[in-house]
């Protein structure tokens, strides 16, 4: 069981964040290669939300450029990102709770949809079509999620670690090429780690799908992953395969090194 | 009619190609292969399987839940002579080792990825098993095993050579004779290595046919297939009489989508076990408990109606004027509307085995207009033994002996079946075929039981579990004890009973409360509680529980063969019995000798005639960790009744 990893698809170069005075990031160089699931892990604190909030578009860093599949850029907004292929899920979720899981998933249609909202508000004509191959899609995706039983449930009312698989699913209606998950286990039991930890391999197997996940759960980590960076106090101490990260002398003595 | 499952579908395929054969929720959107495409897949995965080398006799394992594609995998077996075996899909992979060696199984074709792990975790242990098919490629696509494949591409081999060789499907399907194997079910054995039980196309199209006839079931009837092919009863309800009668049998998308399945579907036809129909009135009632002040009144006073008038409108007996005006309003504000929500608004005829069922919840859904009746059958027998016609349905009897069948007792009270639809054997297992079908033609069923004065069939229990009181007021009365605990399981306030009475003079019973409801209960009554022990050992729940006792003696004493069975002395349990602790079984059993002697104490009290008794027992929690629970429990004392002398 070889999967292919392809060249470099996102590249991170001398990140630097800081917010006032304080320095979120420091000269943050690592990279995403095409099918590999990268894990971003560190200590609380260390700047892990805040690198995929740059990589995200939702913060600018002051220093350093990221290239996606070629194209460097400095300055973007998280809509051209999404535009681009770049998806995310969030650590808090922020799905709409009084809508049902297919609406949830559909808004991640959103960027796809063509017709203006004057067709869309009528159901006419290609409006109705193009609704229809959008839901088509939501669908594949609710089968892979295995949330069939839900569709039509109100997501404020579905257990935690199913509302985490709905978000998961809002990201992937939007056929992302790189996959950016905060924290997509936090807070989860054992079983419903195992179903997220296959979910995250499938949607790599299947859809060929980048994946850069932070997750605190090193089993977990050290399962999944190709590569981990390993962040402390915004600097990139270490960088390689699970089993390099694990033997790291200065990752040992600032995280793995104290019992859990 | 036709003589082989292979030969009934073409003659569907041939009289009604555009019919519906069988529909699947895929995509939320329900998916109808018509009897043409069923033939054609059929044919398609036949010829596949031949040239990959099944043969004719050569037996192939199914695994998956209810898929079409994976009936049409025992379609196409069948059709090229060899021999389906469905096993349990949630079986773990050591439990399928021995059916795959004892069968020497070489083709599996299974669902999904699961399955496909759990045939490749067992490979070392059934070198034979060359070839591995699965039906839904999700996550399989990086496996590069030796001999695994999607049934995708085995379809694409085998319309490519049917092709080349067009004849060849016909051919095989031909050669088929009614009394060749048709499919084999392996039993989970309680002990020891599980039975194969061999039935022929004959057995079991003449069962089918039976129950078809007996139901009067057409092709307009629809069919929610959910429960495992595996077993032989979801196997004649989906797959025996889907093709004798040829109705539409409809595949949930997921074990988790069932009930709203059912209700979008709305079958004709339907079987559930006990514990189902049991969880869907748990759901029924807690919702409404939820509902406003209004609808909750409405909804039990038309219950009150309903469960005067419903079961006699059933059952075809006259009813009042009055009674016959408000039932048809229930039926328009309650009935109805809560059949929809049950998804049963269309249920014609549903049937519940397995198990004993409550008298309430059974007159439950009959007094709410669903034709609720009961069969008897088994692996063996290819289920159809007993059924109970339409105005003759009864909690307590399994129904009358169906078209074919013959009934008698043993000595030993044993009830003896002669059928067409008897297995033909064990598979590879003559001791234990003698053991069971005697020479004479009679299957042994190891159920006890009696014809009752209206010619239904009553099952008391195992053989092996009915004894004998010594001594005593009913002395060499018999002794049923599961009649005896399901009696007390039907109490809402019981969840486990453990009777004891053979070869002693009175019968002991040991309970476990339902701490649900009997938590309830006393909230209700304002009585605090600290737990399961307390609350267990509270006089107010030993009045509770007493009461319990005395109805079922009372119920007894009116049985001439059972009077003798009645309660004398009880207590309630400081812990639940747990499969952990090895006092259920892992189908949630009792098992009656271990927890004999792992609470002989107890046992020493109740028949001791003490009023009282300390004990102390290691429990092994969840997470693996030991503790005890100890505590000083009652013995309470329940009246029982003189024997009734039946009037007959």
């Amino acid at each position: 069981m070889t999967k292919k990893i392809g060249d470099v698809i996102l590249d991170v170069q001398n990140i630097s964040l800081r917010f006032g005075g304080v320095k979120a990031l420091t000269d943050i160089s690592f990279n995403v290669k095409e099918h590999e699931v990268r894990a971003i892990i560190g200590p609380n604190g260390a700047g892990k939300s805040s690198m995929l909030n740059c990589i995200n578009g939702v913060y600018t860093p002051q220093e350093g450029s990221i290239s996606f599949r070629g194209q460097t850029f400095k300055h973007m907004n998280s809509r051209q990102v999404a535009e681009m292929g770049i998806a995310r899920t969030f650590q808090n979720l922020a799905l709409f709770k009084g809508m049902s899981v297919i609406d949830n998933i559909m808004t991640g249609r959103n960027l796809r949809i063509k017709s203006n909202l004057f067709l869309q508000a009528l159901r006419i004509g290609p409006a109705q079509r193009e609704e229809e191959e959008h839901r088509e899609y939501v669908e594949q995706i609710i089968d892979f999620l295995e949330i069939q039983a839900f569709r039509k449930t109100p997501v404020g009312q579905l257990p935690y670690g199913l509302q985490k698989r709905v978000d998961l699913g809002r990201a992937l209606a939007m056929e992302p090429k790189v996959l950016l998950l905060d924290e997509p286990m936090a807070g989860m039991n054992m079983e419903e780690k195992q179903d997220m930890s296959r979910f995250i391999l499938d949607v790599n197997d299947e859809f060929g799908t980048t994946i850069v996940l932070i997750e605190h759960d090193m089993g977990v980590v050290m399962d999944i992953s190709d590569r981990v960076v390993v962040l402390d106090y915004g600097k990139k101490i270490g960088d390689g395969t699970p089993e390099e990260v694990r033997s790291n002398e200065e990752v040992i003595s600032a995280y793995l090194g104290t019992s859990h | 009619m036709q003589n082989t499952f292979p030969r009934l579908l073409l003659d569907h395929a041939q009289r009604r190609p555009d019919a519906p054969a069988m529909r699947e929720k895929e995509y939320g959107i329900w998916q109808t292969t018509s009897w043409a495409a069923m033939a054609k897949l059929v044919e398609a995965i036949a010829c596949g399987l031949h040239q990959a080398g099944l043969q004719r006799g050569e037996h192939m394992v199914v695994i998956g839940a209810n898929r079409p594609r994976l009936y049409a995998t025992m379609l196409a077996a069948q059709s090229i002579g060899a021999i389906p075996v469905p096993l349990y899909q949630d079986a773990v992979g050591a439990e399928c080792v021995f059916p795959i060696n004892n069968a020497d199984i070489r083709f599996a074709v299974v669902e999904d990825q699961e399955q496909v792990d759990k045939m490749l975790e067992i490979r070392d242990r059934c070198p034979q098993l060359s070839h591995v098919y699965y039906d839904d490629p999700r996550g399989l696509r990086k496996y590069d095993e030796p001999g695994l494949g999607a049934l995708e591409e085995l379809v694409a081999a085998g319309l490519a050579y049917a092709k080349i060789h067009p004849e060849l499907f016909r051919e095989q399907v031909d050669m088929a004779q009614p009394d060749d194997v048709a499919a084999m079910f392996f039993t989970s054995g309680t002990t020891g290595n599980p039975k194969g039980v061999v039935h022929t196309h004959n057995t079991l199209i003449d069962r089918a046919a039976v129950g078809t006839r007996f139901d009067k079931l057409t092709e307009k009837d629809e069919v929610l297939a959910y429960l495992p092919p595996a077993w032989i009863g979801q196997n004649i309800f989906s797959y025996a009489q889907w093709l004798v009668a040829g109705y539409v049998v409809n595949c949930p998308e997921s074990g988790a989508t069932v009930t709203i399945d059912l209700k979008e579907v709305g079958p004709t036809y339907y079987f559930a076990p006990p514990r189902v129909f049991e969880g869907l009135l748990t759901t029924v009632m807690i919702r409404m408990e939820d509902a406003g002040a209004l609808k909750r009144k409405m909804f039990h006073s038309f219950m009150d109606v309903a469960r005067r008038v419903g079961p006699d409108k059933l059952d075809g007996k006259p009813v009042g004027l009055v009674d016959s005006v408000l039932y048809a309003l229930g039926n328009i504000f309650v009935y109805g509307p809560l059949r929809n929500n049950l998804g049963m608004s269309r249920v014609r005829v549903a049937y519940t085995a397995g198990e004993a069922i409550g008298p309430d919840l059974f007159s439950f859904y009959r007094s709410i207009g669903i034709n609720l009746k009961q069969l008897y059958g088994s692996t063996e027998t290819a289920v159809f033994v007993c059924l109970q016609p339409d105005h003759e349905a009864r909690a307590d009897t399994v129904g009358v002996p169906c078209e074919g069948v013959e009934i008698k007792l043993s000595e030993t009270g044993e009830i003896l079946v002669k059928s067409p639809g008897l297995l033909k054997e064990y598979y590879k297992n003559p001791a234990a075929t003698a053991e069971v079908l005697t020479a004479d033609g009679w299957y042994h069923t190891s159920d006890a039981g009696f014809i009752d004065a209206s010619g239904h069939l009553k099952i008391i229990d195992r053989v092996k579990d009915v004894g004998r009181i010594k001594g005593g007021a009913f002395d060499n009365a018999m002794f049923a004890p599961k009649y005896v605990e399901n009696k007390l399981k039907f109490f809402s306030y019981i969840k486990e009973a453990v009777a004891y009475g053979d070869q002693r003079e009175k019968v002991c019973v040991m309970v476990n409360i339902d701490m649900e409801a009997v938590g309830n209960w006393a909230e209700r009554r304002n009585l605090p509680y600290a737990g399961y022990t307390d609350l267990a050992q509270k006089p107010e729940v030993y009045e509770l529980i007493r009461d319990c006792m005395e109805k079922v003696n009372a119920d007894l004493s009116r049985d001439e063969l059972l009077a003798g069975s009645q309660i004398s002395r009880f207590l309630v349990l400081h812990k639940e019995l747990d499969a952990d602790d090895g006092e259920l079984t892992r189908t949630n059993k009792v098992r009656r000798g271990f927890i004999a002697d792992k609470y002989k104490v107890l046992i020493d009290a109740l028949y001791g005639g003490k009023t009282e008794q300390y004990i102390e027992t290691q429990v092994k929690f969840e997470d693996g960790r030991t503790g005890s629970v100890s505590a000083t429990l009652k013995v309470g004392d329940a009246k029982t009744f003189a024997p009734v002398k039946a009037a007959a």
